[in-house]
């Protein structure tokens, strides 16, 4: 492919004001283009908790909710997300009280290095949301997009499978066959 | 990354004025192009954000058929209520393919036009047709496990990745355009390209076209179809070898079928023999292995794909049996239906 032609500097030189509510804190910031949500949040908003693992979407630990929809914070430019609603790691708990994810991976001993923690939460997070995964094998599909190099993920979906419990939405998996 | 302009259009006509200029191009779910700009493969001067212009609606159309906004994502797609129960076929193969983060992201078009996962493509470092042309093909010759058996060229050997597309190649979509020039609409047969000596150009779109709606006909295919997916791991890895089957019984007999192949070609690999050979024939091993035979006519191997090929013909015949037993392969279960 050809060199592209080089824009005008001054096209290319701008930062672009955007608002995003982070964690419910309202934030306007000026962000160039090629700023990514991940690297924003880790280099300009100090909220470390997200990781960044391959930087290239296979491996998950970046993912963070947008609107309430989990999503690879690494591939999806800053400037896109105008006006939208980012809740990370950070954002989870209630001041002392941690989200019942959160107190699920502790009980049930869901890590062991912790880096690809933050991202499972916020994919589970997601995946609470979705409504879409009642049994366990459906948990162990669609939690796919979140990798481990330790190998916890049986102690992980057993923590995901506790907080279906506790909302009365898991469901046993002999009810698989009729889907 | 390159430094690059950015602009968010709230109208087609605007999208289609800002695009023009040189190295301009569209920005939807960006699963795809953030990834390659990142690697350097693609180098764009200007974004056109797409993600406001209203195009993200599912529709009814008159008649009964569906129209999926292409920048509608992939999740919203196969979540949607109308395309779960009338075109079964494509919310399977959506949830076969990427993983929950990236279908919340990745839209209808942007599926259409995502690039290959050639390990050559993506490697700066090396010669590839389709990012640099005329520097030659490392896949050839090279390492091609996951390369084309039908429709490669001597310049690439790439394969289409989606697993959308093969269920839309099934069910004889039409991909909507707009454009400089106005629109118009592409059947999905006529949209991917085998690569030829261009294989820089991946599809039919001119320059400046926008990828606008998919429209899905009105025939209804929801009690006899799969979509097969092999692949090294059970979840979030491309197809070796996908397969898509729609059928129409009559009684036990095959009244019309239609299959498309994926991972193994520039684009989603039909055979119009290979289905009118079904047409009017029992649901038999015999003759789902001469559908296979003639899906996989002048198929050939790179070395490292060789294996494909079998692979291929198995996954055909095991598709075949399971749409004509009502039987669709579940994307979570992924054991034998």
């Amino acid at each position: 492919m050809p060199e592209a032609v080089p824009p005008a500097p001054a096209a290319i030189l701008a930062a672009m004001p955007i608002t995003l509510t982070i964690n419910g804190r309202e934030r306007r910031l000026s962000v160039e283009p090629w700023v990514t949500l991940l690297d924003l949040l880790r280099e300009r908003e100090d909220l470390t908790g997200t990781k960044k693992g391959c930087d290239h979407g296979q491996c998950g630990a970046c993912t963070v909710l947008v609107d309430g929809r989990r999503i690879n914070s690494c591939l999806k430019l800053a400037v896109s997300l105008d006006g939208a609603s980012i809740t990370t790691i950070e954002g989870l708990a209630d001041g002392s009280r941690l989200d019942p994810l959160q107190q699920a991976f502790m009980d049930h001993d869901a890590f062991q290095c912790g880096y690809c923690t933050p991202g499972q939460i916020c994919s589970a997070k997601g995946l609470l949301n979705e409504n879409q995964a009642p049994t366990r094998q459906e948990v162990q599909e669609l939690m796919s997009g979140n990798l481990c190099r330790c190998g916890a993920y049986t102690n992980i979906v057993d923590a995901i499978m506790e907080v279906l419990e506790a909302r009365g939405e898991a469901r046993a998996a002999s009810a698989e066959a009729a889907r | 990354m390159n430094p690059f302009s950015f602009t968010r259009p709230t109208t087609v006509p605007d999208a289609l004025r800002a695009v023009v200029r040189p190295g301009g191009r569209f920005l939807a779910g960006g699963t795809n192009l953030i990834d390659l700009m990142k690697e350097n493969v693609e180098r764009p001067s200007a974004l056109v954000d797409i993600n406001r212009l209203g195009l993200d609606a599912i529709e009814d159309l008159p008649g009964g058929g569906l129209r999926l906004g292409a920048l509608a994502t992939n999740a919203d797609t196969a979540r949607d209520a109308r395309v779960a129960k009338r075109y079964p076929l494509l919310a399977s193969a959506i949830l076969a393919g990427a993983s929950p983060q990236l279908r919340n992201a990745a839209t209808n078009g942007g599926n259409l036009n995502q690039r290959t996962r050639c390990y050559y493509f993506y490697d700066n470092t090396t010669a590839c047709n389709k990012r640099n042309p005329g520097t030659g093909c490392g896949a050839i010759g090279g390492v091609n496990r996951i390369h084309a058996i039908l429709g490669a060229s001597a310049s690439c050997i790439a394969t289409h990745p989606s697993d959308m597309c093969v269920a839309l190649a099934v069910l004889n979509a039409t991909i909507r355009v707009t454009g400089p020039q106005g629109e118009r609409e592409i059947p999905f047969g006529e949209y991917h390209r085998l690569p030829g000596d261009t294989p820089q150009r991946d599809n039919t779109l001119h320059p400046g076209e926008l990828v606008t709606a998919i429209d899905l006909p009105a025939e209804d295919f929801s009690a006899h179809h799969t979509y097969l997916k092999l692949r090294d791991r059970l979840s979030y890895a491309f197809a070796l070898v996908s397969v898509a089957v729609a059928l129409r019984m009559e009684g036990d007999r095959i009244a019309e079928a239609r299959i498309a192949l994926g991972g193994v070609a520039h684009k989603p690999w039909r055979v119009p023999d290979a289905e009118q050979a079904l047409a009017g024939q029992p649901a038999s091993a015999e003759s789902f292995a001469r559908a296979a035979d003639l899906l996989l006519r002048g198929a050939q191997g790179q070395g490292h794909n060789d294996f494909k090929i079998g692979l291929a013909h198995r996954a055909i015949r095991r598709a075949l049996r399971q749409a004509a037993a009502g039987t669709p392969q579940s994307q979570t279960d992924k054991r034998v239906a």
